[in-house]
């Protein structure tokens, strides 16, 4: 009782909470800006560049997907290339009926966002490591099954169509623009996902999930909109991927290594905040473009640095710039300011 | 009678199946780490049983006896050094840890030893020979990788029941505290139990060799996934349900692949699938899940 007379007996001014220390307009307007730059790409650097870009844009989008489930959602999963291939498969079967692949892209986000759900009934039975592993063996699963349809080239895959009357300049910027696009709304989604209740109730999960199952936290269910969302994000991705490559091939789209890049730039930019795959994507790029002739040395270097970052910085180059500036570029949680 | 051969080569598989899965079950049920390098490591096994084959020209079989040790001593150094240190943070750590072990090792032998497949005594009689009772044809090799397995699980058995290192396993992997509490240092009891793993994945290692061909990729998309759907299948934490997994596992193969030779292996995930989806507590239950 007397604390809370005590409470109540303290003047309300005292303390203010909000999303975050410095005005989020700012960076609102700065995140505008950025991307209307990047809008603007295409008309002033050679396409060379904005096909790099593009990768850049699959890696941040699969990426912060990835960041969702494991950081927000303690979700490891490794199956996540079931959804970009599942993505890539949807633009597929859709241009190959005379849609246009572009116009295919949401249908394939939501498409693998559905198809996420009987897959989420399946692994949400379990738990951690086992759940990690049993998605990767639906992931397999996913791709065998696939491999089974001929019409849509079998095992061996097939070039991607609807492309005959474009412009091969044009196609760039185009493709480009939907890459922009994709991550622009997959980037939106989560921070809006996570400012709203569901992020509420995630971090009540993180911190304790007994409490919060107890406090009537829909636990199973927050995790499955995660995952849905995840798998809508990783088709949006894959559906990019098909674009890029203009042509579907089942080992690559369904290949473990995009799960391994998603969760290396994840862990190596900063697991659980938005900003970290951002970050990561950049080191990346750079590891990729500057050890590009040296085949599968950029994923031997990715891993070890993520395995690095795992163990003795957790919260990743992000953590480290958080540290010293307590700096968030998208706030998500909330910040209590005491005033004298 | 095509189909009680594939249902008898289906239970011998199993045996490589369990191989395969009794570590993985083991360091879960210990240390709580799903070790998701588990299939890898496999091959890297392999691969030194092929060095060592070739520099010493010791006889196939005996090349357990150097490469079983030398997989404990990695696994006992691995659990102490990163392995340790991701478990002192988080389950999820060992999971990002293990992930990423699992890639770096698959690319690192992709980029020393390219994606040709290689075979560990092909050619020999006991490799390629085999005996038939009325029409049926059984490979010797797989006989004796069944019956390694069935040894490998008895001593397993035998070494958690009866050894002191058993014991010590055993009261670690029930309460870690409490065994530090009662003098028994945990981080060197796990040192042990993975040991143990790593000496079980050596033998799978070189069984898969023998029985077909090791490639950088064979870790994940074979070794890895069919042993973790053996122990889903068999029931999770159940040494002897490895075998039954991996024996069911082993026949919804080779039956799938009498339907057509490429649904192979569709058909042994899609069996795991229906337990999932079925029966999630595995066939073999002990009511713990995690």
């Amino acid at each position: 009782m007397s604390l809370a007379t005590e409470t109540t007996a303290r003047p309300v001014e005292q303390f203010r909470v909000s999303r975050s220390r410095r005005n989020v307009i700012w960076t609102g307007a700065g995140a505008l800006i950025v991307v209307v730059v990047l809008a603007l790409f295409p008309y002033i650097v050679h396409s060379g560049t904005t096909s790099i870009l593009v990768q850049a844009f699959i890696v941040l989008t699969m990426a912060s997907m990835w960041n969702l489930l494991a950081g927000y959602a303690g979700l490891v999963s490794v199956g996540q290339q079931a959804f970009v291939g599942l993505g890539a498969y949807f633009v597929l079967i859709l241009a190959l009926n005379g849609t246009s692949p572009f116009a295919a892209l949401p249908v394939a986000a939501i498409g693998s966002g559905v198809a996420a759900l009987p897959l989420w009934w399946l692994v949400s039975r379990l738990r951690s490591g086992y759940f990690a592993i049993a998605t990767w063996v639906l992931a397999a699963t996913v791709m065998l099954i696939i491999e089974k349809f001929s019409s849509i080239g079998g095992g061996t895959g097939m070039p991607l169509p609807g492309f005959a009357g474009f412009d091969p300049t044009l196609l760039t910027a185009y493709t480009y623009w939907a890459g922009l696009a994709v991550t622009v709304v997959a980037m939106l989604a989560i921070y809006l996902l996570l400012r709203g209740r569901l992020g509420l109730v995630l971090t009540a999960i993180r911190d304790d999930e007994v409490a919060a199952r107890s406090s009537g936290a829909r636990v199973g269910l927050a995790r499955m909109l995660v995952f849905v969302v995840a798998g809508a994000g990783c088709g949006a991705a894959g559906g990019l991927l098909a674009i890029s490559q203009l042509q579907v091939q089942p080992g690559a789209v369904f290949s473990i290594q995009w799960t391994a890049e998603m969760a290396f730039v994840t862990i190596i930019g900063g697991l659980g905040t938005i900003e970290g795959p951002i970050l990561g994507t950049v080191v990346y790029m750079v590891l990729q473009q500057t050890l590009a002739s040296y085949n599968a040395w950029y994923l031997i270097i990715l891993g070890l640095v993520a395995i690095f970052m795992a163990l003795f910085a957790r919260r990743g180059l992000w953590g480290l710039v958080d540290a010293r500036l307590n700096l968030r570029l998208f706030p998500v949680g909330y910040w209590l300011r005491l005033d004298k | 009678m095509s189909w009680v051969n594939a249902i008898i080569q289906g239970i011998l598989v199993g045996g490589l199946y369990a191989l395969f899965a009794c570590g993985l079950s083991l360091m879960f049920g210990v240390m709580k780490v799903v070790n998701l390098a588990h299939g890898d490591l496999a091959v890297v096994a392999g691969y030194i049983a092929i060095g060592v084959i070739t520099v010493t020209h010791i006889p196939v079989l005996w090349s357990f006896l150097i490469v079983v040790p030398v997989m404990a001593v990695l696994g006992y150094v691995l659990q102490r050094t990163i392995l340790q240190g991701a478990l002192d943070r988080s389950v999820l750590a060992t999971l990002m840890v293990t992930f990423g072990l699992s890639v770096v090792i698959e690319n690192g032998l992709l980029q020393f030893f390219t994606a040709n497949t290689r075979g560990i005594g092909t050619g020999l009689a006991l490799v390629s020979g085999s005996f038939s009772i009325g029409s049926i044809q059984i490979g010797y090799l797989l006989v004796v990788i069944f019956a390694t397995a069935v040894v490998v699980l008895l001593g397993l058995q035998y070494f958690l029941s009866a050894s002191r290192y058993g014991r010590l396993i055993r009261a670690v992997a029930d309460d870690k505290e409490a065994a530090q509490l009662a003098g028994a240092d945990y981080r060197h009891v796990f040192g042990i139990a993975a040991a143990v793993a790593f000496g079980t994945v050596a033998l799978g290692g070189i069984a898969y060799g023998m029985y077909a061909q090791l490639a950088p990729t064979t870790g994940t998309d074979t070794i890895l996934l069919f042993a973790f759907a053996a122990v889903v299948i068999g029931g999770l934490g159940s040494l002897w349900g490895t075998l039954l997994g991996g024996v069911v596992l082993g026949v919804a193969q080779q039956i799938g692949a009498q339907i057509s030779i490429s649904d192979e292996t569709l058909a042994g995930f899609i069996v795991f699938l229906a337990v999932l989806a079925l029966r999630p507590q595995g066939l073999i239950s002990r009511g713990a899940q995690s």
